[in-house]
């Protein structure tokens, strides 16, 4: 490819799905790595599901979590996501030379706090340091290593007809960034990101779901759920149809994206999971999902349709319909 | 339910547009222009093209005001960006809008090294100016009189700080000159204008009375919710069908007749008139402002000696006569195939509430047939 990386490439959108196809796929090619998941299931002794994240939010710390918590949820929700349950972490620094051990302490303590609660081991790590303005203070990789209790055909085994949920509101961790960042946040607010370990909500659907009837799962971080639900109807012959009435979105979330310009379905969330399943099941699926703490606005938000193929379809609430594409480039804000 | 719900998820949605419809037919056509990139913006997202009746058409005018600003003028703050120790401090959407030269935007210069700073208000800049003694700080003054207050008090804060090295390059531009222009070109077809509410928020709604007064077209000075919206478009079509043109304000919650003192104030104190060039408009008298003699160290364009560059647009591009709301985007050969929001061509792809970007995101296309 020519020119350079600008920030574009990182925003989840197309741009990254171009630097995947172009530069990585190729270069990597291998059965596990061509299921494109959010984590990779590898075969040997049972089965295991592996993945890896790096997280560079800034602000470090925002309303509702900070680059710890996140960086524990960030991979234990991509295994929970390719049917695992999270077993092990590895955990990485990259620290910036003059960063406070206080701030340190505070995000080591974090990781500490969310790994207990979802049920992982830190088993392995590095530290690295780098001169003071060669990094923003802190960024952290880690990867994880889950144990596969399920199996889902994926983005070919969705079929007309299929529902599509979501475990919560839409876009609050994008929204509470975006507003911290903007340092337009007040400690009384209560727009906060929705990052949390999802391994709960995911276990108490699989309690309850019977063999094929999840098609997939996926949690629609970066781009937001207009840019996830893409990635499942891209190329495929059905289309989503979306209510948008029935699309929870809290009013914290909904005024910031106001303010900002920002349009709440592309704003990232770290703790809502999309699901795409048999009809039948859905009413099931989203009473196991709100008997989770937390997950009680988990709602069934579209159908699978055939009316316009590859495409995502949202209904307005004066019954206006329009396309929503895919996330492209970075969210900018706008002039007024 | 709450007070900004009610125009969020209107109940008489159907109701106001079967009314729409009878209004409609009695007039037989009536074309519609926004002037405002966030009216252009809720009006995709609503999908509210999708369920008006066939006769009322919305046409996007020149209400964006990444898309106004000419390619020259982006050429120069691109060099000027490349300058040592000059800081562009600027609102996100500018960062993405290519000069005269496909991909070359400051996003690409800040990729290679440049010092490009996306702000959401202009006091960042003058904070970033003040933390950063050693570099040159320049604010891109961009947008119509709704940015015009923040950016006459950041001036006035930095003469306040005497700060020397934060200057402000001033391309506000006015709404009433360029819908002067706009009308009385030969090609002018519309009906009646959605008149901008956060502009009016600023200047009063009476600031658009000469539209009824001077060309007897009708205008409504409307919110930006789904509610507001078709609220506005059934007076307009109204007023089109009973053949009395007049100005209604429908956004009576924040905006006043004579507007808002204290900004107008605050930009009179700081900014005179002057002329402005717009992209497919040419140069309009009147139609910017700039900087007043006494605050002329804050002025970028004196400053660093500043002229546009005589640059065109991209050959194939019809931003220009889509801002005049004489092409549709759809009907540009380089819409959804060569330009698209990733890599646009021209400034109405880029920017969130230009006119191609709203049709390519909202997928207007599926819908809206060629002007």
């Amino acid at each position: 490819m020519e020119g350079r990386i600008t920030l574009d490439y990182g925003s989840g959108g197309s741009k990254t799905s171009e630097l995947i196809s172009s530069i990585l796929l190729p270069a990597f090619d291998n059965p596990a790595l061509a299921q494109l998941g959010d984590g990779a299931v590898l075969s040997g002794a049972g089965q295991l599901v592996f993945s890896t994240d790096s997280f560079v939010v800034s602000p470090w710390r925002f309303p509702g979590g900070d680059i710890g918590k996140l960086s524990v949820c960030g991979t234990v929700n991509d295994l929970c996501m390719a049917g695992g349950r999270p077993q092990y972490l590895s955990l990485s620094f990259i620290l910036e030379e003059g960063f406070l051990f206080s701030d340190l302490e505070q995000i080591v303590e974090s990781i500490a706090r969310e790994a207990r609660e979802a049920g992982v081991s830190i088993v392995t790590g590095d530290t690295k340091v780098v001169e003071s303005g060669k990094g923003d203070g802190i960024y952290i990789n880690t990867a994880g290593i889950g144990f596969r209790r399920a199996a889902f055909p994926g983005q070919s085994g969705i079929r007309p007809g299929d529902a599509v949920l979501i475990s919560g509101s839409a876009g609050c961790h994008g929204a509470a960034v975006m507003m911290a960042r903007a340092g337009l946040l007040r400690e009384e607010s209560p727009l906060k990101s929705d990052c949390r370990s999802l391994h709960r909500i995911s276990g108490a659907l699989l309690d309850c779901a019977p063999d094929g009837s999840v098609r997939i799962l996926r949690d629609p971080t970066r781009g937001g759920i207009a840019t996830t639900l893409n990635e499942f109807t891209e190329g495929m012959p059905f289309s989503i149809e979306l209510e948008q009435d029935a699309i929870p979105v809290d009013p914290a979330v909904e005024a910031a994206c106001d303010m900002l310009g920002l349009d709440p379905l592309y704003c990232a969330c770290e703790g809502r999971m999309l699901v795409v399943c048999d009809p039948g099941c859905a009413d099931m699926f989203l009473e196991a999902m709100r008997s989770v703490p937390g997950a009680g606005q988990a709602a069934r938000i579209g159908t699978v349709t055939e009316s316009l193929p590859g495409r995502v379809l949202l209904k307005t609430p004066i019954g206006g319909k329009r396309i929503l594409t895919k996330l492209s480039g970075m969210q900018l804000p706008r002039i007024c | 339910m709450r007070y900004d719900c009610y125009f969020k998820n209107p109940e008489r949605a159907s109701e106001l547009l079967e009314k729409i419809g009878v209004y409609a037919s009695q007039a037989g056509r009536v074309r519609l222009m926004e002037i405002c990139g966030t009216h252009t913006m809720a009006i995709a997202r609503s999908g509210l093209r999708t369920v008006l009746p066939p006769e009322v058409r919305l046409i996007s005018g020149p209400g964006c005001p990444v898309c106004v600003t000419p390619a020259g003028a982006i050429d120069m703050i691109l060099e000027l960006s490349e300058r040592p120790g000059v800081l562009i401090a600027s609102y996100g959407d500018l960062l993405r809008v290519p000069g005269s030269k496909r991909g070359d935007s400051l996003l690409s210069r800040r990729a290679g090294g440049a010092m490009v700073e996306s702000v959401y208000s202009p006091m960042d800049a003058v904070r970033i100016a003040a933390s950063r003694p050693e570099l040159e700080v320049v604010f891109l003054g961009a947008g119509f009189e709704t940015t015009a207050p923040g950016t006459a008090a950041c001036i006035l804060e930095a003469a306040e700080q005497k700060l020397e090295n934060f200057s402000v390059l001033c391309l506000l531009k006015r709404t009433e000159p360029a819908l002067r222009s706009l009308i009385e070109a030969p090609d002018f077809a519309v009906d009646g204008f959605l008149c901008p509410g956060h502009v009016a928020a600023v200047i009063g709604s009476d600031a658009f009375s000469f539209l009824p007064g001077d060309y007897g077209l009708p205008g409504v000075v409307s919110g930006f919710d789904p509610a507001d919206l078709l609220g506005s478009v059934l007076e307009l079509t109204r007023m089109i069908a009973e053949k009395r043109p007049g100005l209604k304000n429908e956004y009576i919650r924040l905006v006043q007749p004579a507007g808002n003192p204290l900004a107008l104030s605050l930009m009179d104190e700081v900014f005179q008139t002057a002329p402005s060039d717009w992209r497919g408009l040419g140069q309009i008298r009147d139609s910017g402002y700039a900087l007043r003699e006494k605050y002329r160290p804050w002025d970028a364009w004196a400053k660093f000696g500043l002229r546009p560059a005589l640059s065109g647009d991209i050959p194939g591009c019809r931003c220009a006569e889509v801002i005049r709301g004489t092409a549709s985007p759809v009907s540009c050969p380089l819409f959804g195939r060569i330009c698209t929001p990733e890599d646009p061509a021209g400034p109405c792809m880029v920017s969130g509430e230009g006119a191609c970007a709203a049709a390519y995101q909202y997928g207007n296309s599926i819908s809206q047939e060629e002007v």
